[in-house]
């Protein structure tokens, strides 16, 4: 489904990603680890077409698309969602207008009918209900207001709404406590089909109790240096990152 | 002769002295009291230009320098608004009046209306003929002591406006609705006064509509006195929807009486050149005060709005609120004059102006100016000119929400706590879709109407 090649990229001059590979098919979960500044969320903004970064080398295929070509909103209409680290809030538009013009854009996209307003609703209230969210949240402007934990389960419950074909979960955890963790990777885990992929960047090897990797890659330096099986993780929460970098410092 | 401002003025003069009997024939008495001195002060100091400090951010050398008719001998322009404006607004039911030009349009049958009793509206020249003792105490009191041309000009030529009057205790339970309609084959000004008393404890909501129909060169210079009695509560909105063709000069001056609620909310969707002056004078104690406004500007156009807010007395409270949405050429102005009297202890005010280019070519101007001779009292001010936030907007894309919608998602979204200022719920709701539709750059012209549709 995602095919990555030798992606370089840099953000004001530096460069971040020193020649990243990736291949995800559907129906995987891959962890993406590493140390502070390896390029993990850099990864995240190159896919979903932030312009603060340029893409120098490398080619990105998605479902047998050039992805490097399309703008942000066809990425994610293609079926690309990014949940962000830090959600930004937007006073003054409503979660709802602000859904239903995501998800009928979406449509149109694919050629299909605009949803009723009644419809769009329910569909609404059922994706609710995955994130334990309340309609208290969803009457107000987006994010406004919101803690760390709400910001995060609307990430989700958006991702819901949208029903897309890889998902890329950046840092989803930071800042939750044990609840809200449990209620945010119960959500993606139901969200889970044979059809889709996720990408979930972390910090802690915690996430990944909830959410179980089919593979772990660690991403430092702008590469990723080492790909394994879910126990790479347990392997990295015991051990650390230095053994890693010592190996790859050393070549 | 060379087409100039300068020139005009002359033309003005020459003609206030040649036919000042003529315009005075064709008013009424109480407004005809001040108009001489109201001439003399004209004359002396002409129409103002960009030098003067308060008419800075307003350029009006060119519109003055247009030769326009004038009525004054009053012919009527065969029309009936009341016709042409066929309307059906869902929810907004309101009291409809016309001021065609610079003439109040009489309406067919006043019984008709079931305004309540006392409650007073219609011409300002005729209701000062029939009932002078009404507006004797009011008339030109507030536009009378300002030092300003425009102001005086006005005083000078006005002969006729729109009154309203609402007696003790009585409360307009609809809001009243006032279409201001320029129609001529040649370029013209008009001149108009109006004239609105509320007295203790009344409640009142007008809605000021200004259009312009013919593809001609339009001047409104009108001047508007509203005297808000002890514990009264008036809202005063006001929409304009003009053609590139028209300039105008709109005057607003409210006197506030103890306890007094006032709202007034100026709102520019679509115009040529507008020049709003607006000064509330708070002249009572426990006043509450909230002045706010709107302008979506592109191409060439022009607003400046030039508002003061006097705190004469203690414990009174007041709010500011602008906010601008500027595309293409459009060059916008503000200025926030705030004086709080020395014994205006207590005083509470703020000013907020927040402005938003979209283009590098589009120009703001704000000046907040604060006088404050108080020394127990909370006041603030802020203005900012910037951008629509990148990083929204690429939330906003990133959920498949294309960047021209997600642009106009976050215009609309910035000029919201403005149109939430509005306590008419069916207008509010009105004025959304018209602002909608502008940032789409979907609004025609006739379709500004409030109530047309």
């Amino acid at each position: 489904m995602l095919e990555i090649k030798n992606l370089h990229a840099n953000i004001n001059g530096k460069e971040i990603l020193k020649g990243l590979d990736l291949t995800v098919r559907a129906g995987e979960i891959h962890a993406i680890m590493g140390p502070n500044g390896a390029g993990k969320s850099t990864l995240a903004s190159v896919l979903t077409g932030n312009q603060a970064f340029e893409v120098t080398h490398g080619d990105v295929t998605f479902n047998g698309k050039n992805l490097l070509e399309l703008s942000p909103e066809d990425r994610s209409r293609e079926g690309i969602f990014l949940s962000f680290q830090y959600p930004v809030e937007i006073p003054g538009v409503s979660m709802v207008n602000f859904m239903r013009t995501a998800v009928n854009e979406h449509r149109k996209y694919k050629n299909l009918e605009p949803l009723s307003a009644t419809d769009f609703l329910r569909i609404m209230r059922e994706k609710k209900e995955l994130v334990e969210m309340d309609n208290k949240l969803t009457n107000r402007s987006v994010n406004e207001g919101f803690s760390g934990g709400e910001k995060k389960r609307n990430e989700i419950f958006q991702m819901a709404m949208l029903d897309p074909r890889l998902s890329i979960l950046d840092e989803t955890d930071s800042g939750l406590d044990i609840d809200a963790l449990r209620i945010v990777a119960n959500g993606v885990n139901k969200l889970k089909t044979s059809e889709n992929a996720s990408i979930v960047i972390t910090h802690y090897q915690r996430l990944l109790d909830y959410i179980v990797p089919d593979f772990v890659h660690v991403l430092y330096n702008g590469r990723i240096v080492k790909s394994g099986g879910k126990e790479l993780a347990l392997e990295l929460e015991e051990r650390g990152y230095d053994w890693i970098k010592k190996e790859v410092d050393g070549e | 002769m060379l087409l100039n401002a300068k020139n005009m003025e002359q033309q003005y003069i020459d003609l206030y002295k040649q036919h000042h009997e003529s315009i005075k024939k064709h008013s009424a008495d109480v407004m005809n009291e001040t108009r001489d001195a109201s001439f003399a002060l004209f004359e002396e100091l002409r129409f103002p230009t960009a030098s003067l400090e308060n008419y800075k951010y307003s350029d009006l050398k060119e519109p003055l320098a247009v030769d326009y008719g004038l009525n004054i001998n009053r012919i009527p322009i065969p029309v009936n608004p009341y016709d042409v404006f066929k309307c059906d607004v869902p929810g907004i039911n309101s009291y409809l009046f016309f001021v065609v030009n610079d003439a109040f349009y009489p309406t067919n049958d006043p019984n008709a209306l079931k305004l309540p009793k006392g409650v007073i509206i219609g011409s300002v020249k005729e209701i000062a003929t029939s009932h002078p003792e009404l507006l004797k105490d009011y008339y030109g009191k507030l536009s009378t002591t300002k030092n300003d041309g425009l102001i005086a000009f006005n005083g000078a030529f006005a002969q006729d406006g729109f009154f309203m009057y609402v007696p003790k205790n009585v409360v307009l339970t609809k809001p009243v609705q006032l279409v201001n309609i320029m129609r001529s084959d040649v370029d013209f000004m008009a001149n108009s006064h109006n004239l609105i008393i509320l007295e203790e404890g009344s409640k009142a909501q007008l809605l000021v509509c200004d259009h312009t129909i013919d593809e001609v060169r339009f001047l409104s210079n009108r001047v508007t006195e509203v005297f808000v009695g002890e514990n009264a509560t008036y809202e005063h909105y006001k929409l304009e929807n003009t053609h590139t063709k028209t300039t105008n000069l709109s005057t607003l001056l409210i006197d506030q009486r103890a306890t007094s609620n006032v709202l007034a909310n100026v709102i520019t969707l679509h115009n040529g050149v507008t020049r709003n002056t607006i000064e509330i004078d708070l002249d009572g104690e426990h006043c509450e005060t909230q002045l706010c406004g709107m302008v979506i500007g592109d191409k060439n156009q022009q607003v400046d709005n030039f508002t003061s807010i006097i705190h004469n007395k203690p414990n009174c409270n007041s709010k500011e609120l602008f906010k601008y949405v500027l595309d293409g050429f459009a060059k916008g102005g503000f200025t926030g004059k705030l004086l709080v009297a020395k014994d205006a202890q207590k005083t509470s005010a703020f000013q907020t102006n927040r402005n938003i280019l979209l283009n590098k070519t589009a120009k703001m101007r704000t000046k907040p100016q604060l006088e404050i001779y108080a020394d127990d009292v909370k006041c603030s001010h802020g203005a900012t000119i910037g951008q629509l936030d990148e990083t929204a907007k690429f939330y906003m894309q990133s959920r498949g929400i294309s960047e021209s919608e997600a642009r106009l998602l976050l215009m609309f979204a910035f000029t919201n706590d403005v149109t939430e200022l509005i306590r008419i719920p069916a207008l509010q709701d009105r004025i959304r879709m018209l602002v909608e539709k502008r940032l789409r750059g979907e609004l025609s012209k006739c379709e500004g109407c409030v109530i047309c549709q």
